[in-house]
């Protein structure tokens, strides 16, 4: 098979452009990197059909080595199209994000970000639960019969404090933790 | 006349019914019913088409009477009219619960009329990439779906929408046009881009003009389907889409992907030495996904990331191209289009009980809503691969088949899967502890819907009437249906994976196929040595 060198190093420059555009942040410069890419794409298949021939209408008299073939051309048509639509798709989006935001930059996923800055310590999978150590319950039953529900007083940052307030200031999300950073001063 | 020649119908339907609900776009009621029809029809027809090859066999349709090697076929042999029951399943029920969505929401929040005859294009679109026999027209198939979803994903037209959607476009397009370059490359080297005629001509070219084309068409699907370094843009597009965009989304898109994958590895690239790279790729991508899922904390994102490491199974099972290999594959992609849906579906159902899908705001769902508990914890559990169900089936087949390779990449991929599995478990089982099991007032930062909620619970009536609003009937029946569909993947797991085995050698011994498209004197290239389990040995050895 044999190609036309032109077409070629159009081929090649199209493909560096459109390339070296799609790799910059502002999405317009991307749109015109994505219409060079599919442009050079179309010369491509444009070169597999081979050098230029006849058009293809049948005729008893011609070889068929003279004929173009029309395969890759009907693919450039249909890839044609889908790139123009695409474009126009584009530049409504495009159009969008300069309404919304006032500006051509591709943005950064806020989640995204939120995720890679969050410590590996989850608060809530994490953080120290305070183990009954005892056999016996909190709420167990005292010596003289009644439940003593947890009255206990136990010592909790450095104060006295029952022992089921105790427990529960340890859970995150807790209305009663503290909203002083740990070691600040009492 | 035979039933496989009303193939096209497949392709057609969505598309003429998405020209009438367009012409009625100022008539929602008749959109819904028009466009529910023409999927309901769809599904029988392909019903009916997976009934008359159920036994083995392929059947090709030559469209407007174009002879194969020149005109563009359509193919329908076990796996592409599986597939096409399987999609069709899954996008009736997102139709039908978005429409639930609509009517609920009085259609405010997204120019719903535009939904209708978009969504039908994309299974029109679909249908068409995975009936095709030609490779120009996947490609054609692939824009159609793609086209479609770049307006789906942008709905509304919302910030964050806007800007998920360019990263999405922009990548989409990227992997056409390597598509496409492979396309005119192939062309270029054989003459011909009709699937059965390259899988005879292909063979004839030399090993490295053939590696080359099959890297290119690998990266392109590569991408499409999400497989790991190539998955990087899927969990930044899909969540900021409405709840059944990302479920139909995640169900279907990356899963033609791999469908593509499947069918140019077995027809037109078989036995070639690019199968220990690629279950290298499997290994990260399902280790890579899963801990990418176990850092979220958005029920969706995390979903995403986990559809990211399935993806990882589907393409291990194709790269050990042995017939239990390949049918665990199949019947894992059928169970996972389902499964991934149906969370997808869920998903969108607690984000509107709970007001939010962030694991620091939603709490306390179990006893609030015990119907989604249920909806929840069933196709969760089938995702990560608890007996009996279906996602339990597929990759026990899966190890099955990796242990009887037994070479070492294939013993470190069954060792990846089952390490993925459990890590799947430890992700769902978080999601499921936070929003269901946590009591609201622990929760970071509670919504107020679930701290609102207890008051009237110690009354008693608060079942009634919140529930009903926040949950239509529509989208829970929807949901639940594809739920119950997912569970009678696992009933009837015998049959299917008898047909998806069957499918497996079908499409590695390639006689069925290219003898159906080119007739039945065409000459079947033999299978290459490479593809026996002995030969694929020395190969991940040598790696």
């Amino acid at each position: 098979m044999s190609v036309n060198l032109t077409l070629l190093a159009v081929m090649g420059a199209l493909y560096a452009c459109g390339i070296y555009l799609i790799l910059e942040r502002s999405l317009t410069r991307v749109l015109l990197g994505l219409m060079l890419l599919a442009n050079a794409t179309n010369l491509l298949i444009l070169a597999t059909g081979g050098y230029a021939g006849l058009a293809p209408i049948f005729d008893k008299d011609t070889p068929a080595e003279d004929y173009n073939d029309p395969l890759p051309q009907a693919l450039i048509l249909t890839s044609i199209v889908i790139s123009f639509a695409v474009t126009a798709f584009m530049l409504g989006i495009i159009y969008r994000t300069w309404v919304l935001a006032r500006q051509d930059e591709i943005q950064d996923d806020a989640e995204d970000r939120r995720v890679a800055e969050t410590p590996s310590f989850d608060a809530e999978d994490d953080s120290v639960i305070p183990v009954e150590t005892s056999e016996f319950p909190l709420a167990m039953v005292g010596s003289d019969g009644a439940g003593t529900n947890g009255t206990a007083a136990v010592m909790s940052g450095g104060r006295p404090m029952r022992a089921d307030k105790a427990a529960s200031e340890e859970q995150p999300g807790s209305l009663n933790v503290d909203p002083r950073p740990e070691g600040g001063e009492e | 006349m035979n039933i496989t020649s009303f193939a096209p119908l497949a392709v057609v339907l969505p598309i003429m019914g998405a020209a009438l609900t367009f012409l009625l776009i100022h008539y929602p009621r008749a959109q819904r019913a028009i466009s529910i029809a023409v999927l309901t029809l769809t599904l029988l027809l392909e019903c009916w088409l997976l009934a008359s090859v159920w036994e083995g066999g392929t059947a090709a349709v030559d469209i407007g009477g174009w002879l194969p090697p020149w005109g563009v076929v359509l193919v329908v042999d076990q796996f592409s009219s599986l597939m096409l029951v399987v999609s069709s399943t899954v996008s009736l029920a997102v139709l039908i619960y978005a429409t639930g969505q609509g009517m609920a929401d009085g259609d405010r929040d997204a120019p719903v009329s535009i939904f209708h005859p978009t969504y039908l294009i994309l299974v029109a679109g679909v249908s068409n990439a995975f009936l095709s026999g030609d490779l120009f027209n996947l490609y054609v198939g692939f824009e159609i779906l793609l086209t479609a979803s770049y307006v789906l994903i942008t709905l509304g037209g919302t910030g964050p929408r806007i800007r998920a959607g360019v990263t999405y476009v922009v990548v989409s397009v990227v992997s056409s046009v390597l598509f496409l370059i492979a396309i005119a490359m192939i062309y270029g080297a054989t003459g011909t881009i009709n699937m059965a005629d390259l899988a005879i001509k292909l063979g004839d070219l030399d090993q490295g003009t053939r590696t080359l084309l099959h890297v290119m068409l690998l990266v392109a699907f590569g991408i499409k389907a999400a497989v790991f370094p190539l998955s990087f843009w899927l969990p930044d597009s899909y969540p900021t889409a409405p709840a059944p965009v990302t479920a139909v989304f995640a169900g279907l898109l990356t899963k033609v992907g791999v469908y593509a994958m499947v069918r140019t590895e077995t027809l037109l690239f078989p036995g070639d030495a690019l199968n220990a790279p690629l279950m290298v790729a499997a290994l990260l991508t399902m280790v890579v996904g899963i801990l990418g899922a176990l850092a979220q904390s958005d029920i969706k994102r995390l979903l995403s990331f986990t559809l990211v490491s399935h993806i990882g199974y589907m393409v291990f099972g194709l790269a050990m191209s042995t017939v239990a290999g390949l049918g665990a594959a199949v019947f894992y992609v059928a169970h996972h289009i389902t499964i991934q849906t149906s969370l997808f579906l869920v998903t969108g159902l607690i984000e509107r009980r709970g007001g939010s899908s962030s694991m620091d705001r939603v709490a306390g769902l179990a006893k609030l809503s015990p119907v989604l508990g249920v909806l929840f914890f069933v196709p969760a559990m089938n995702l990560a691969g608890i007996p009996p169900f279906s996602g339990f089936l597929g990759k026990l087949g899966l190890l099955q088949a990796g242990v009887e390779l037994g070479t070492p990449l294939a013993y470190a991929l069954v060792i990846g899967g089952v390490l993925t599995s459990l890590l799947t478990l430890l992700a769902i089982a978080r999601v499921w502890n936070r929003a269901f099991w946590r009591k609201p007032e622990d929760a970071e930062h509670p919504d107020p819907v679930l701290l609102a909620a207890p008051a009237d619970s110690a009354t008693g009536d608060r079942a009634g009437k919140t529930n009903v609003t926040l949950l239509p009937r529509t989208m829970v029946g929807s949901t639940l249906g594809l739920v119950v569909f997912g569970v009678a993947l696992t009933v009837f797991a015998g049959p299917l994976f008898r047909v998806a085995d069957q499918s497996a050698e079908e499409m590695l011994d390639r006689s069925s196929y290219i003898q159906a498209v080119l007739g039945e004197d065409a000459p079947v290239p033999p299978v290459p040595p490479a593809a026996q389990p002995g030969q694929a040995q020395q190969q991940g050895g040598g790696k």
